[in-house]
């Protein structure tokens, strides 16, 4: 006897692309839950975890921003392998600003995130026309040069970097502003995405040359999308720089550039909420798995492995789909 | 001689892929309101020749006018920006989306909102309008179906419907028959008529001539990138280095 699956949508009776209609408390939570899961789970877990995991906490919000910027960019057909470029700007201009002219946070993270994203674009301008794996290798080999620049140069402290910076007030005030951050990052590209605006950017990655047949010039829209995923990058750079009360080279590490491609990866590309994801299991994972010691990196790698072959949609997709639809073995003739 | 201008004016168009001659020293003129037909062999130069007109690719030398206006060398979003619109050969619309979403794209382009003066409104609206145009019926909401799940010549109507949302002066067809069977075909002639009357000048590439003849006012038949003919399509077809273009020449 044959089997195949059935698929069938669940939950609310009219439901289109972006339309909902609404006639029960029920219906209404069956929306409202899984936005608000997110919320909750960031906003309401962070005053109860200890120092330590706040700490964790932080640095994984940071990769999570880095991750839905990297998001964003692939949503446009730009594959970014340098997310760490955007990273790293942000930390130099915010620590800068910091160090030499004395600037509180409170203007130097804002500056920071609109500056940097202001200055990558140019940086990225010429080669925007480039496509796929070109645009990547240049995004990859920018901040290993700007690093060494800044090593062989000595500017911007050299190699020992810009330190004592202004840090946050308090640990839990750091997590909240990167969780609120993330938050804003998630629900505002998830809006832009689907949008009419959001329409015509996935056009330019699946075929630019109907989206340029309707008078539509890509390169301007490649350029905001590239303005916004650069500003939200360096805005986690600034954060991340104040927090760690240093800005220097590390920022140009090839770390922020890896993790949020791993993230989106495991969690489910094109979603924002998959990267999000992402690197709310690998971060905190990682650390974890540092009791390990020197095995660590095989387990870690190990895990990536099966995850990826296992669920090679990520993670969010799959959730998705378990929660839109009911699923049943049907018999076949 | 009084005659109006011409509406696309294409004089000594010249384009080489490295060593290969893709159209070569091509011209012609195009009045407003005409129906142009261009055929010719597999490899003929006939895309290229889309391509140049419409941007896509850069001449090496000559010069296309449109209005009067030299559009050579413009990036393509301009050209459409002035009123030329095409269809792709390969249609290969968002397959997971609706049909009428797939509207959105031309609808939101910056030609459209200032013919509509500074205002996009409904965008959803007039994807429904153009698209019951084109034939998708609105009782069997068929507009409402993802992409994907369309026939052929759904596909290709919604193609044209793309082009039609621009506004265009001037629509080139890049083979908007191939694939299609002998009814669908027949279902799209009376668009196009349709669009005629409101006077869009058309320009057709087309391998299925006896469809092409019935509606096109001139054929220009492209033969290794040279233009060999230019008239009525009977003239056209009964001319000695068309026939030979088609079918071989004699051996004997």
């Amino acid at each position: 006897m044959k089997k195949r699956k059935e698929r069938i949508d669940r939950g609310i009776k009219a439901r289109s692309e972006d339309i909902f209609a609404l006639s029960s408390y029920r219906e209404m939570l069956y929306l409202l839950v899984p936005r608000a899961i997110p919320v909750v789970g960031l906003l309401g877990v962070a005053p109860f975890l200890s120092p330590y995991w706040q700490e964790v906490f932080i640095s994984t919000s940071i990769y999570a921003l880095l991750a839905i910027s990297w998001d964003l960019l692939i949503s446009a057909g730009l594959v970014s392998l340098g997310q760490s470029l955007f990273y790293g700007i942000g930390s130099y201009i915010a620590g800068a600003l910091n160090h030499y002219c004395g600037w509180s946070p409170l203007f130097t993270i804002p500056v920071a995130a609109l500056g940097g994203g202001l200055l990558c674009t140019v940086l990225l301008l010429p080669v925007l026309r480039l496509r796929g794996i070109y645009f990547a290798m240049v995004m990859l080999v920018l901040p290993l040069m700007l690093s060494r620049l800044v090593e062989a140069t000595r500017i911007l402290g050299g190699t020992e970097g810009l330190p004592g910076l202004t840090p946050f007030p308090n640990q839990l005030i750091a997590l909240y502003v990167v969780q609120l951050a993330v938050l804003a990052a998630l629900f505002g590209f998830r809006r832009i995405m689907a949008s009419d605006y959001g329409l015509v950017v996935k056009g330019i990655n699946d075929n630019d040359r109907s989206v340029m047949s309707a008078g539509i010039n890509i390169y301007l829209y490649k350029t905001q999308i590239l303005f916004i995923g650069a500003s939200v990058g360096s805005f986690a750079g600034a954060l991340g720089t104040h927090i760690d009360m240093f800005a220097g080279m590390p920022g140009f590490a090839l770390d922020y550039a890896i993790m949020p491609i791993a993230a989106a990866v495991v969690g489910g590309m094109r979603t924002f909420v998959g990267p999000m994801l992402g690197a709310f299991l690998l971060v905190p994972l990682s650390e974890i798995l540092r009791a390990l010691g020197a095995l660590r990196i095989v387990f870690y790698g190990l895990f990536l492995v099966v995850f990826i072959v296992a669920l090679p949609e990520g993670i969010f997709p799959y959730v998705q789909r378990k929660y839109h639809q009911l699923e049943r073995w049907v018999e076949l003739e | 001689m009084n005659q109006p201008p011409p509406l696309l004016k294409v004089s000594g168009l010249t384009k080489s892929f490295g060593g290969v001659m893709a159209v070569s020293n091509v011209s012609f003129e195009l009045k407003e309101g005409e129906l142009l037909g261009i055929i010719g062999p597999n490899g003929s130069g006939k895309t290229t020749l889309v391509n140049l007109v419409t941007g896509f690719v850069k001449p090496n030398s000559g010069r296309i006018e449109f209005k009067g206006k030299k559009i050579t060398g413009l990036a393509p979003y301009k050209i459409v920006s002035l009123g030329i619109a095409r269809t792709f050969q390969m249609v290969r619309p968002f397959y997971q989306l609706p049909a009428f979403k797939n509207m959105i794209i031309p609808l939101y382009s910056p030609r459209v909102k200032k013919l509509a003066g500074g205002k996009y409104g409904d965008r959803d609206a007039v994807a429904l309008d153009l698209l019951e145009e084109v034939g998708f019926e609105r009782d069997a909401h068929v507009a409402y179906k993802v992409a994907g799940s369309l026939p052929q010549g759904y596909l290709k109507r919604l193609e044209l419907a793309k082009a039609m949302a621009l506004r265009p002066d001037l629509i080139i067809f890049d083979e908007l028959f191939s694939g299609l069977s002998l009814a669908e075909v027949a279902s799209i002639v009376p668009i196009i008529e349709k669009l005629r009357f409101q006077e869009i000048t058309i320009i057709m590439i087309e391998h299925r001539l006896k469809e092409l003849f019935r509606i096109a006012d001139r054929v220009l038949v492209l033969n290794y990138g040279e233009k060999i003919a230019d008239g009525p399509g009977k003239e056209v077809m009964e001319s000695e280095s068309v026939k030979k273009a088609y079918l071989g020449s004699e051996t004997d």
